[in-house]
């Protein structure tokens, strides 16, 4: 069967290479569109973390023999424990400075990690083993069951943070310090505990997204920093701080690079970024964006 | 603050000193890195302190400089001179591209836009057939300048780049001390303020983003002159993330910030030269402590202390 010349087993493969990136695009700008929603911050080291999720799961594994189930319910609170600790520690004392000082910090911090575990681990991966053997065999191609778990659980988690976000009480709340902090402060509400906890929660979810990375890609100590890249180009694109947007945007340009890498090998690695070029020459706040603060 | 203020005058005649006499003390081509190093870096700090940008790209024009620079000089065999402005013009024509779209947002976004699109001039400048992919262009002929002068010599091209690196220090204290960069403090201090005056805030930052573009490629195009290599290393973020470093260790808003961040870096960077992890490492740790502790810089915090110190004596009188 062929579409356009292109054979439907080569189609469906890169389609399903590109939600696959995707997934990590959305799981990751979601992350960094909540820390921005509520902090107003760039968190630079946001790959560093997801780097970091990744390698606690593999040590988990490696050293204390808990395997990837329960790393999937592990990481994500160590990870947000960690978030919690640098933005107790350090964030904290750049609150109500100009936020491009965060984004320094966040950024050392990011070098810092790399560099520590370049140093311990080289830039050679170390493999994990797929937890789900085995696939799906469809008439004209192969899903390795793994990888349509990791798509069809990204998704449930973004909804589920959107939905945490938009439609309860606690989201509420985070909206409400977002619009007012000085007013919401008056109701009783502890504002600087919600921005920890947000920081936490941004965090948990970049070391979520790293277990989940650990079977596919090798977990190595520059997964982070070649991703946050693209990242930070998918958050451009689905406007800053914008829940759905990053959701969106982050599903719908992992295909479009899968689709590119079918149609133009060459231009895959750059499409997300003249996609992001073009959106800002035509809509510069964003597909789902409301303009700059 | 109002610009930069003046160097007092025996600080501006050692510096002078120092310069000119400095390749009999210390190795020629350290110092000519350390120069192309602090003009970049300087580039960058008209930007992040006089404009209040802070670009995260700056080494897509450092890098796609030096690549002209160097395919016009080893191809074409350009005069020296000629290929360093065209490796300039060409920073300049992209900062005015980039800019056109980057400008168009504010604050950290601005930030994230012109690291994604120095990100795209990376992945060209890897595929692009006249750059040599992962070995770069290599044995760059450093020609004669002018067609007179050679500069095969470490010791006379230290002399060229000294020039070149003076002018581009001395463009950027003009410009920020023009009614042009009064115009451009306005917009870093209050843009709305700027704009309610009836000044396009939008044109003032695209002509300072253009000229740091054109001043960033002019220190990439000397560098390729000097080490007769350019990268991919030249174009890649972790030289944009080296040249924010010195800005904000030296000190933002000053004129020798720069100069003493790069002096720090590139030490650094020499002395730790076969464990790129730990220099790595190192950075993240001086970014940290720079940004929690003296956000100042080293010469913003040296600047501080004297000031104090002066109160102090007037109190005393």
């Amino acid at each position: 069967m062929n579409i356009f010349d292109i054979p439907a087993s080569a189609l469906i493969g890169q389609l399903l290479v590109g939600l696959i990136n995707g997934s990590f695009y959305a799981l990751l700008s979601l992350g960094l569109a909540i820390i921005y929603g509520l902090l107003h911050i760039v968190n630079f080291a946001h790959g560093a973390q997801y780097m970091l999720g990744a390698f606690i799961a593999w040590a988990l594994l490696e050293y204390l023999g808990i395997g990837y189930w329960w790393a999937l319910l592990l990481v994500p609170l160590i990870t947000a424990g960690i978030g919690i600790v640098i933005e107790r520690s350090m964030l904290r004392r750049l609150h109500g400075l100009d936020p491009v000082y965060a984004l320094l910090l966040t950024f050392g911090i990011a070098l810092l990690l790399e560099g520590a575990f370049r140093l311990k681990f080289g830039a050679t991966g170390q493999p994990y083993a797929s937890p789900i053997e085995g696939g799906i065999k469809l008439p004209f191609a192969f899903l390795p069951a793994y990888r349509v778990w990791v798509i069809v659980f990204s998704m449930v988690v973004c909804f589920a943070t959107w939905w945490f976000v938009e439609r309860t009480r606690f989201g509420a709340y985070l909206r409400a310090a977002h619009e007012n902090p000085a007013l919401v402060r008056t109701f009783g509400i502890r504002v600087p505990l919600l921005l920890t906890l947000t920081y936490g929660l941004g965090v948990g979810l970049a070391g979520l997204g790293g277990v989940m990375a650990a079977p596919i890609y090798q977990v190595n100590p520059l997964m982070g920093s070649n991703l946050i890249v693209v990242v930070f180009a998918v958050v451009v694109i689905g406007g800053m701080g914008s829940i759905l947007g990053s959701i969106f945007a982050g599903f719908g340009l992992g295909v479009v690079e899968g689709l590119t890498r079918l149609l133009a090998p060459d231009y895959a690695g750059i499409v997300v970024f003249i996609v992001m070029l073009l959106v800002l020459a035509f809509k510069p706040a964003g597909l789902f964006g409301r303009g700059d603060h | 603050m109002q610009g930069i203020s003046r160097l007092p005058r025996p600080v501006l005649f050692t510096f002078v000193l120092l310069a000119l006499v400095a390749p009999l003390i210390a190795y020629p081509v350290f110092l000519m890195k350390l120069l192309c190093w602090a003009l970049l870096a300087a580039s960058l700090n008209l930007l992040v302190g006089h404009v209040g940008l802070l670009s995260f790209g700056h080494a897509m024009f450092f890098g796609s400089a030096a690549y002209i620079t160097a395919h016009a000089l080893k191809v074409w065999s350009f005069e020296p001179l000629l290929a360093v402005l065209l490796g300039s013009a060409f920073a300049a024509f992209i900062g005015l591209v980039g800019g056109l779209l980057a400008i168009r947002r504010l604050g950290t976004a601005f930030s994230m836009i012109t690291l994604a699109i120095a990100q795209l001039v990376f992945f060209l400048a890897l595929r692009a057939p006249f750059t040599g992919g992962e070995d770069g262009i290599q044995d760059v002929p450093r020609g004669k300048l002018l067609g007179l002068l050679p500069l095969a010599n470490d010791t006379t091209l230290y002399y060229v780049i000294l020039a070149a690196v003076a002018f581009g220090f001395w463009l950027i204290y003009r410009t920020v001390n023009s009614p042009f960069g009064h115009v451009l403090t306005a917009i870093r201090d209050s843009e709305a303020r700027a704009i309610s005056l009836g000044y396009r805030a939008n044109q003032y930052k695209l002509v300072a983003y253009v000229l740091s573009s054109a001043l960033a490629g002019l220190a990439g195009s000397l560098k390729a002159l000097v080490f007769q290599i350019a990268t991919l290393t030249d174009v890649s973020w972790t030289t944009s993330g080296e040249a924010l470093l010195m800005v904000i260790v030296g000190g933002v808003q000053t004129l020798a910030g720069p100069l003493v961040g790069a002096l720090i870096v590139v030490s650094m960077q020499n002395y730790f030269a076969s464990f790129a992890e730990v220099v790595l490492m190192l950075q993240g740790a001086v970014f940290i402590l720079v940004v929690l502790l003296f956000r100042r810089g080293v010469v913003g915090e040296w600047q501080a202390w004297q000031q104090r110190r002066t109160a102090r004596a007037h109190t005393k009188t």
